[in-house]
């Protein structure tokens, strides 16, 4: 009775263990192909756009309406202790340290990790993969290695357009509904944000940028058989990219502003 | 020259390969015959490195695949998927002309193209086709893409797995001649699996026949009708009772 227990809390433990070690090696094999030439400049073309620039609108959409609602918040909180006029600077801050980044992350995990898993799981299943290898390429440095260096490259533009429109979004929340003068609200946004606010935030998100396609090449590089081998690949990635990002989230923060 | 010594291979549970010895020279062309799912394709992704054996050795020009150079070797063959396995983001032309384009001797764009076209014409395509994508193909267009997209490079050595599955008997007729072909006037080594009789007559210098995980019968393609192998013979002739079960 009670070793089934153990059992039954110890196998999803293995388990995870397990993935972890799979992901770590993956990720160094990986790195290990990012320096040596063939290089496939196309495709990393390709993948900038594709997790770049088509993620835009919704991380634009995310990042408008969550500065909308903290500013809302924070006025609401702030009126508590007479502190109406901290909206500005702490939309800002809590934009650009955490939920620029972190949402931004999220977003293109569901966005990104998921279409990355599909299509690599689909070319693994119909034995695309295998057809690389057979015509002299790698799939590692044809398939994986431009999508994580556009990621990783691409993510923290990404945030940083993010925070812009987060900011824009508290703005307008502030000076339509919650009576800020416009100028006085930019000045005090500008005023009180420093560089590293911002500089953690962008360095962040490229940490979420390479789990994202780090995930997504894994899962969608180790699928199993039919549409139902890709179906689980793709959830995979989209969860395992989502609680790393959130997990590397608290890391950072502590390694970045506990002193 | 391709040697086989002891190979198997299992999957789980499923023992496909129990151990084949098999042998083809430089030159020659081989048909692998054998009943659906008994490991004929896996056994070709054996030899190419797709898929890694359990046991034995597999030896090409008498070097063990397992420690040569694996882009040198693979640079020798080519390969023609049971299921196309195109690039279904690539255009047609892109599929064939996709190791031309790539590695020390790519051709420019332009030429790339017009030897991808010139390959689609030999399997009885179209130049329309080549800006096609591969979704936008039928069945047997497809394969007959992949096996463009197998003999473009002009390798050594070739695999095709199936190539007349799913043509009309004209085009199978068009492709058998095709693969002789390759064989007779280029001097490549080729393996072919069929279900396909008419293809083993056409393509076979030597035949070879997978039951159970093993070699059952192997020889040239002229005694493949004298020999008293009941397998064999149930086989070829496409009886239903005989010693090996239809139902597996
Ligand atoms: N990647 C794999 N994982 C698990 N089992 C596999 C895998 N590949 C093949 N098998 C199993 O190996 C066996 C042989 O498969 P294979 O594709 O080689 O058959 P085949 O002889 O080519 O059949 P067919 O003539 O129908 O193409 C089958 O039982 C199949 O289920
Ligand atoms: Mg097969």
């Amino acid at each position: 009775m009670i070793a089934n227990l153990l059992a039954a809390i110890g196998r999803p433990v293995i388990a995870v263990l397990a993935a972890c070690g799979r992901v770590t090696l993956f990720a160094l094999e990986v790195l290990s192909h990012l320096l040596r030439p063939p290089f496939y400049l196309r495709e990393f073309g390709h993948a900038v756009m594709q997790i770049g620039w088509n993620s835009l609108p919704v991380v634009a959409m995310t990042a408008l309406f969550t500065g909308g609602a903290l500013a809302l918040q924070i006025y609401a909180g702030g009126s508590r202790f007479n502190a109406e006029s901290v909206v500005p600077s702490i939309v800002a801050i809590g934009m650009a340290r955490e939920l620029g980044p972190v949402l931004g992350g999220l977003m293109v995990a569901a966005r990104v990790a998921s279409s990355i898993a599909a299509e690599i799981g689909t070319m693994k299943v119909t034995e695309q993969v295998d057809a690389l290898v057979t015509l002299s390429t790698n799939p590692l440095k044809y398939l994986v290695v431009p999508r994580l260096l556009a990621a990783t490259l691409v993510v923290p533009v990404l945030v940083a357009v993010g925070d812009s429109i987060g900011i824009m979004g508290g703005w307008l929340v502030g000076i339509s509904r919650l009576q800020f003068n416009s100028a006085v609200y930019l000045k005090n946004t500008v005023d009180f944000l420093e560089f590293w606010d911002i500089g953690s935030g962008l360095v962040k998100g490229a940490a979420f940028g390479f789990i994202v396609a780090l995930m997504g090449c894994h899962f969608g590089l180790n699928s199993g058989r039919g549409a139902q081998g890709v179906g689980t690949a793709t959830k995979s990635a989209v969860v395992g990219a989502s609680v790393l990002i959130l997990a590397t989230n608290y890391l950072l923060t502590g390694v970045f502003f506990s002193s | 020259m391709i040697e086989l010594r002891g190979v198997a291979k299992r999957f789980g549970t499923n023992q496909v390969l129990r151990g084949i010895d098999l042998s083809l020279p430089k030159g020659q062309s081989m048909v692998i015959i054998g009943g659906s799912g008994t490991g004929k394709s896996v056994l070709l992704k054996c030899i190419l490195g797709l898929v890694r054996p359990d046991a034995g050795t597999i030896l090409v020009d008498g070097q063990d695949v397992e420690r040569t150079n694996r882009d040198a070797l693979l640079a020798r063959f080519g390969m023609l998927f049971q299921g196309g396995a195109l690039f279904d983001s690539m255009r047609v032309w892109e599929n064939v002309a996709f190791r031309l384009r790539r590695g020390a001797k790519a051709l420019p764009k332009a030429r790339a193209r017009e030897v991808a076209v010139e390959k689609l014409r030999r399997v009885g395509l179209k130049p329309e086709v080549a800006d096609l994508f591969p979704a936008e193909l039928s069945g047997g267009m497809q394969k007959r893409v992949g096996l463009a997209r197998a003999i473009a490079a002009e390798p050594e050595i070739i695999f095709f797995d199936e190539p007349t599955t799913g043509l009309d008997p004209i085009m199978s007729g068009v492709i058998n001649e095709l693969i002789r072909e390759i064989v007779v006037e280029m001097g490549a080594t080729a393996m072919t699996i069929t279900h396909d009789m008419t293809s083993v007559r056409a393509i076979a210098d030597r035949v070879a026949m997978l039951h159970d995980g093993l070699i059952r019968w192997t020889g040239p393609v002229s005694g493949m009708d004298a020999a008293d192998d009941p397998y064999l013979q149930q086989f070829i002739h496409g009886r239903a009772k005989g010693p090996i079960e239809s139902v597996r």
